[in-house]
């Protein structure tokens, strides 16, 4: 029997994805969930299942756009191994046997020199009592496999290497990342505002707090609840950098939706903190930490990542001293945060030894103007410089 | 390029000459080396279907003998001509060997007869052939293990093999080690009259099962007459004029026993030695184990090990599945094994089967149960056979509800587990099994029963 396999509904905004990794080959056999192609949407890029056991076969390519509620092909159940059987679609030995010297190939290639067993090249063969246990208390989620990384080596890898350029297709998020992009450079007018802030303070409340606080609540206290404690008040003070242009009305959120760039090697991706001013800092923690695996995992869901009122990234984080962000449309304003660095500044005409970081407003002009937009680094700036002023809620 | 095989397979049994016919059906070159004149290894020859034909033929004269009677049938004079059943026996173990050299033929597969020893990691020296592969699968299987002081001489100290070919029916048989082997064997001699005593180190039987099967087997089975010595230590043995006295120790006292026979079924170990694995880079453990990846492929990744020379369960069917697995992989396919859900059986009589986890492997795991249990008393089925002794015991995770166990005394037991098999395999519920329709009257209605009784609804007892 023949057992349709359809892109399957992934959330209310995606109508359309693209065909990516094929995970496993036409005419091979599958068990029922098993993993068989990715799909690529805007948001996520997510494994399809095969419905059933049995011998499968595509009818798209990879690269390939399709349509929710698509079929994109079959497994034939029932006598599993006759379409193998049939010489017409039995692979020939020498095709088999040069399929198999690339497997050894990979293998070799994959395989550290001091590991005796050579790690598997595939998703592996052998489940036992542990993968059992894992997928008992996962029953609906089930993982990604290889990371994008491992694809392109390789795509790029099988063409030789004495190419001196190699292609590889662009997956469909790092696609819509750069769309997004140029779009955002094109509507907004956008600039950018530059500020430093002192986190002496910061780093000492950290390192007097960081035992009790891990203690207490279960989560590291990292820099980045601060500037998120920071960007909700200067919102509040500042409502224009909560709002967005909506034709010729501007649209005033009374919520505070924050975004946070996570990067993973899958690409870069915006999660959203909800309603961030009514979140303790462990709270701010946990979430970004809960989001953060996530990422890495490509287990975000689109939810997670619509909807933000304002962004902060962090390039300090891969030692940026001074970047442009762009910014996350519609929102009118985003926050880069730098790397700390102590450098010599002056203080009373003294010269001090102090942590230093450059702060980056890039904000859109068609909604700020420039007084705002430093008033509104600078209350930025103030709270971070001056933590206490967060916990007691003043200006 | 251009290899004498795509693949050799070293090994006939289940495992090999299943990997053999998988690769030829996927096109590649395939070879097969065995070292017997006949193919299919153990398991064919003086295993599984050997010691299976004689518990059939004894269980049918224990019926007659015990219980036709009570049927109303009487039969007047039953005798056993011992000779006849070790010749029906042979005629089997022939049918199904002789099958797989006509499998082989089918598919055009090469099969070399001699002891296969690698020469250098492409070639393999069988007598004084040379044979070229491209990918080798090793599926030499496993031998019985001696006790250090009583070597085999198949003749007073016998393996499996030797115990399912003795000569006449012995007086008295020992039997060292109550695992399937020690139990299925001691069933076969005893309803053909032997006084079968067996030897245990461990406290209870068959010890891989479920707590209460191994439990519940041992009351069975100790009632049909066997006699068990558990926690007791072989500590010496010697060969008698004909026959043989061992020495034991239980709970710290120390007597001997003896019998026409003993049988020492305390376990089996890889068969890897003379291979040249080592020579040429494979990796071997201590117990001689060959060391593999997820994908079966050991240290020389060309070279792939599947059955009972690679760590697990030494189970024919466990053997096959990862036959087929590596001729895939070989192939460039991605097969994948669930190994909880492949089961065991003990064929006594009633049938032991079980599948997933024991009840004792959940708890440690620091599952949440569900547990559920139907006794064969309660079904109808069972009451006209006559065959009241079983239980079907059913062990499930209570958050997904989903099935994690199942565990069967009954007759047919091998049989009635596909059912377990494949709710496993497709992670069904309990509630799953409990709402499918079962025939009435059927043993199988155990599981629906037991099923339910996990749920707190039972309703046959």
């Amino acid at each position: 029997m023949k057992v349709e396999i359809k892109i399957p509904p992934m959330g209310e905004s995606i109508t359309d994805a693209t065909i990516g990794n094929l995970l496993v080959q036409s005419g091979s056999q599958v068990n029922a969930d098993q993993e068989i192609l990715e799909i690529e949407t805007d948001k996520v890029n997510q494994a399809l299942y095969a419905p059933e056991k049995g011998t499968i076969t595509f009818t798209v390519q990879p690269g390939q756009k399709v349509n929710i509620g698509d079929v994109i092909g079959y497994v034939e159940t029932g006598d599993a191994d006759k379409p193998v059987l049939k010489p017409a679609e039995a692979p020939p030995p020498a095709q088999a046997k040069a399929k198999s010297e690339k497997q050894q190939a990979a293998s070799l290639q994959a395989q550290p020199q001091k590991e005796p067993i050579s790690p598997s090249t595939g998703p592996g063969s052998r489940f036992g009592k542990n993968e059992f246990l894992n997928d008992l208390a996962q029953p609906q989620k089930q993982k990604q496999t290889e990371p994008q990384g491992e694809k392109f080596v390789l795509e790029s890898s099988k063409k030789g290497t004495d190419e001196r350029e190699t292609r590889a297709k662009l997956s469909r998020v790092r696609k819509v990342i750069g769309d997004r992009m140029v779009k955002a450079q094109r509507d907004a007018a956008m600039l950018t505002t530059f500020n430093e802030a002192d986190m002496t303070q910061i780093i000492a409340l950290r390192e007097k707090f960081k035992e009790d606080f891990q203690k207490t609540h279960g989560v590291k206290l990292g820099f980045m609840s601060f500037f998120v404690k920071a960007v909700v008040a200067a919102l509040k003070e500042y409502p224009l950098f909560n709002s967005y242009l909506d034709g010729d009305e501007l649209v005033q959120r009374h919520y505070f939706d924050i975004g946070v760039a996570v990067g993973t090697d899958k690409g870069l991706f915006v999660p959203v903190i909800r309603n961030c001013d009514q979140l303790s800092f462990a709270e701010i923690e946990k979430a970004l930490e809960k989001f953060a695996k996530k990422a890495r995992e490509g287990d975000l869901t689109v939810d997670e990542l619509q909807g933000g009122g304002f962004t902060i990234t962090n390039g300090g984080v891969y030692g940026s001293l001074l970047s442009t962000p762009i910014l996350n449309p519609p929102q009118p304003g985003i926050l880069g945060m730098h790397k700390i660095q102590k450098r010599p500044v002056v203080i009373d005409d003294q010269i001090a030894i102090r942590s230093m970081m450059y702060l980056a407003l890039s904000y859109d002009h068609r909604v700020a103007d420039g007084k705002d937009a430093v008033n509104f680094l600078v209350y930025i700036k103030n709270h971070l410089e001056d933590p206490v002023r967060l916990q007691l809620e003043i200006a | 390029m251009g290899r004498q095989y795509d693949v050799v397979v070293i090994g006939s049994g289940p495992g090999g000459y299943i990997a053999a016919i998988r690769a030829a059906q996927l096109g590649l070159k395939t070879a097969c080396v065995e070292k017997d004149k006949s193919l299919g290894g153990t398991c064919l020859n003086v295993g599984c279907i050997p010691s299976k034909a004689l518990l059939t033929s004894t269980e049918y004269y224990e019926w007659i003998q015990k219980e036709s009677a009570k049927h109303g049938v009487n039969v007047a004079q039953s005798t056993i001509d011992f000779d006849k059943m070790m010749a029906r026996k042979t005629e089997v173990v022939n049918g199904l060997t002789g099958g797989v050299a006509s499998l082989f033929k089918m598919h055009k597969i090469d099969r070399i007869e001699g002891k296969a020893r690698f020469s250098s990691q492409n070639l393999l020296q069988v007598g004084d052939q040379v044979v070229e592969g491209e990918h080798f699968i090793v599926a030499t299987g496993s031998e019985s293990i001696p006790l250090p002081f009583l070597p085999f001489d198949e003749k007073f100290v016998v393996s499996s093999t030797g115990a399912l070919a003795l000569p006449k029916i012995p007086k008295r048989l020992l039997i060292v080690g109550a695992g399937v082997i020690g139990v299925e064997i001691a069933s076969i001699y005893r309803r053909l009259g032997s006084e079968v005593v067996l030897v245990e180190m461990l406290d209870r039987i068959c010890p891989t099962m479920d707590g209460a099967i191994s439990k519940s087997l041992q009351t069975i089975l100790k009632k049909q007459g066997l006699e068990f010595h558990l926690q007791t230590k072989v500590t010496a043995g010697k060969e008698v004029q004909n026959g043989v006295v061992l020495t034991v120790e239980e709970n710290q006292n120390r007597f001997e026993l003896s019998g026409d026979h003993v049988l020492v079924a305390v376990g089996r170990r890889p068969y890897t030695a003379d291979l040249g694995l080592k020579e040429i880079g494979v990796i071997l453990d201590k117990k001689g184990f060959v060391q593999i990846n997820s994908q079966f492929q050991t240290s020389l990744p060309h070279i792939y090990a599947i059955g009972d020379v690679i760590e697990g369960p030494m189970l024919a069917h466990k053997a096959s599945e990862e036959g087929v697995a590596a001729a895939e992989i070989i192939a460039g396919h991605h097969p994948a094994i669930n190994y909880l859900t492949i089961p065991n059986v003990i064929y006594t009589h009633p049938e032991v089967a079980a599948v997933g986890m024991t009840e004792g492997e959940a708890r440690e795991a620091g599952l949440d149960l569900l547990l559920g249990t139907c006794s064969l008393r309660a079904l109808g089925r069972a009451r006209c056979m006559g065959e009241t002794d079983g239980l079907v015991k059913i062990i499930g995770e209570k958050h997904s509800g989903r099935l994690i166990g199942m565990h069967i005394i009954a007759p047919h037991a091998a049989e009635l587990i596909g059912e377990g098999v494949l709710a496993l395999t497709n992670k069904m519920t309990v509630e799953d099994l409990a709402n499918a329709p079962h025939a009435h009257p059927a043993l199988g209605e155990g599981i629906k029963e037991a099923a339910l009784n996990a749920l707190g609804r039972q309703l046959a007892f």
